[in-house]
């Protein structure tokens, strides 16, 4: 269907002198809105109204054409007819809430179907509000503002979550909503740092560290993604990234170890870049292990983080320190080490007794 | 005399708030459509098909609403709660009140 044509006499101001109900363009004027409605009246009225509301207006006639509109196109509101031809509003609503693109559009029904059920069952199928027909002005601005101001507030918190989590974690808590608590996964966790961090902020300004730490983390973190690592954790000049969750990865190990090696590239690289400059080399240490562990959700419901806990984290904390002692940048637990295949040229080191094991543990360098 | 075929006030909210001059395109849209809405309720009648004979009361109920036409409205409202007519009575008298509905439509918005 075309766009409520801007040129049609109805796109001229409320005629009468008196202020209109509807009050002119508000705060959220200017969005754009998908009206289905199979009745041609209704359909037009609505239309006006929201025009006049100074927002961009398209037009379905029934369900199957307005989920496709959906799907072609971006709309920040659906006003939604219950009652239509080929597809009804409830199956609408049905098809929003199983599409994740499509799940968080807010909808306004408008109906004039009669029955507190029909309301409930709208709402309960994840419609914002619900308007009968005839619709009132007044109420109909009042609802489109509210509903565009939540979703307005629901987009910031994705860019947020985006932003500050990783596309992974951001999509699994789109799925499965935010909850605490964790599932039994096998893994694996990997630990770097920057060695001697403080001798080298001693001798910059802290401008200059925070540029140095954001060059490290964009480094770190492409290498890291790029293998298909999430980074859950970043603290000072360290930072931890997990394997295997909360997404499955066919080759945990592997990837995890491609990652190191081309962490190490790529600081060799900036390294380069800073002795030309007479700057201090950037040295890191990273420690590796897998197994098996709970990822999940920990903090509070008002902060939380994306996180895992086990052994193998532990392991892969002390094995980061230990390339201090080791001499070796990166270094591997047995788990690890037995899943790598010939690609990675490994060095067995022995058994080494790590602090707070009580155990000793096989310990393994791998050749950057 | 009784109640008006339009009620004034709503008519002249619609008005107020859509313009007058939407209005009138509005209603030249509503006389197009109505007649089928009746044709298609007396097919449904004829057909015995309850849900078509539903949706076409609705959307008429709905559109009479909108316009102020409070009796058109309530007699399509019964026929869209009261399942399928038994005869054409009450489609008939629907038509009657539709006539006069038009009538004053078209003499409201000078068409």
């Amino acid at each position: 269907m075309a766009e409520f044509d801007p040129n049609a006499p109805a796109a001229s101001p409320p005629h009468g002198g008196a202020p209109s109900a509807w009050g002119g363009p508000a705060a959220t004027a200017g969005s754009r809105l998908l009206v289905a409605d199979d009745n041609k009246v209704n359909r037009l009225l609505l239309g006006r109204s929201l025009e006049v509301l100074g927002h961009r207006v398209a037009m379905a006639e029934n369900g199957r054409v307005a989920l496709e509109m959906l799907r072609r196109e971006r709309y920040d509101l659906l006003l939604l007819d219950m009652e239509m031809p080929e597809m009804t509003g409830f199956e609408v609503l049905e098809q929003m809430v199983a599409d994740l693109q499509l799940r968080d559009l807010p909808v306004i029904v408008t109906s004039s179907l009669e029955g507190v059920a029909h309301v409930a069952r709208c709402i309960e199928l994840g419609a914002d509000d619900y308007l009968p027909k005839p619709v009132n002005p007044v109420l109909l601005k009042a609802r489109i503002n509210s509903s565009l101001e939540k979703k307005r507030l629901r987009d910031q918190q994705k860019e947020l979550v985006r932003r500050f989590a990783t596309s992974e974690v951001a999509e699994d808590l789109q799925r499965s909503g935010f909850a605490l608590g964790g599932k039994r996964i096998r893994g694996t966790v990997m630990f770097c740092d920057i060695r001697g961090f403080t001798s080298i902020t001693e001798q910059q300004t802290p401008e200059e560290t925070i540029e140095l730490l954001n060059t490290f983390y964009t480094l770190m973190f492409d290498a890291i993604t790029g293998a298909g690592g999430v980074v859950n954790q970043m603290v000072g000049d360290g930072l931890m990234s997990i394997f295997g969750a909360p997404l499955p990865l066919a080759d945990a190990c592997g990837s995890a170890v491609r990652a190191a090696r081309e962490m190490i590239e790529l600081i060799e690289m900036l390294n380069v870049e800073r002795q030309a400059g007479g700057r201090m080399p950037l040295k890191i240490g990273i420690g590796i292990a897998t197994g098996d562990m709970i990822a999940g959700y920990t903090g509070t419901h008002a902060r939380a983080t994306y996180t895992c806990i086990g052994d193998a984290v532990n392991l892969a904390a002390r094995l980061e320190a230990h390339t201090k002692v080791a001499g070796r940048p990166i270094l591997v637990d047995g788990d690890t080490a037995c899943s790598l295949d010939d690609a990675h040229a490994l060095e067995a080191l022995g058994a080494v007794q790590l602090k707070g094991k009580a155990a000793t543990v096989e310990v393994f360098a791998v050749s950057a | 005399m009784a109640e008006p075929v339009i009620d004034p006030a709503t008519f002249a909210e619609l008005q107020d708030t859509a313009g007058a001059e939407f209005v009138g395109d509005l209603v030249a849209t509503f006389l197009e459509e109505a007649p089928q809405m009746l044709a298609e309720l007396r097919a449904a009648q004829s057909a015995a098909s309850a849900d078509r004979f539903r949706r076409a009361a609705h959307s008429l109920k709905s559109n009479a609403n909108t316009f102020g036409a409070l009796r058109l409205g309530e007699m399509a409202r019964r026929l869209e709660l009261g399942g399928l007519a038994v005869d054409t009575g009450p489609i008939d008298a629907l038509q009657a009140e539709y006539d006069r509905v038009a009538a004053a439509l078209q003499e409201l918005t000078g068409g």
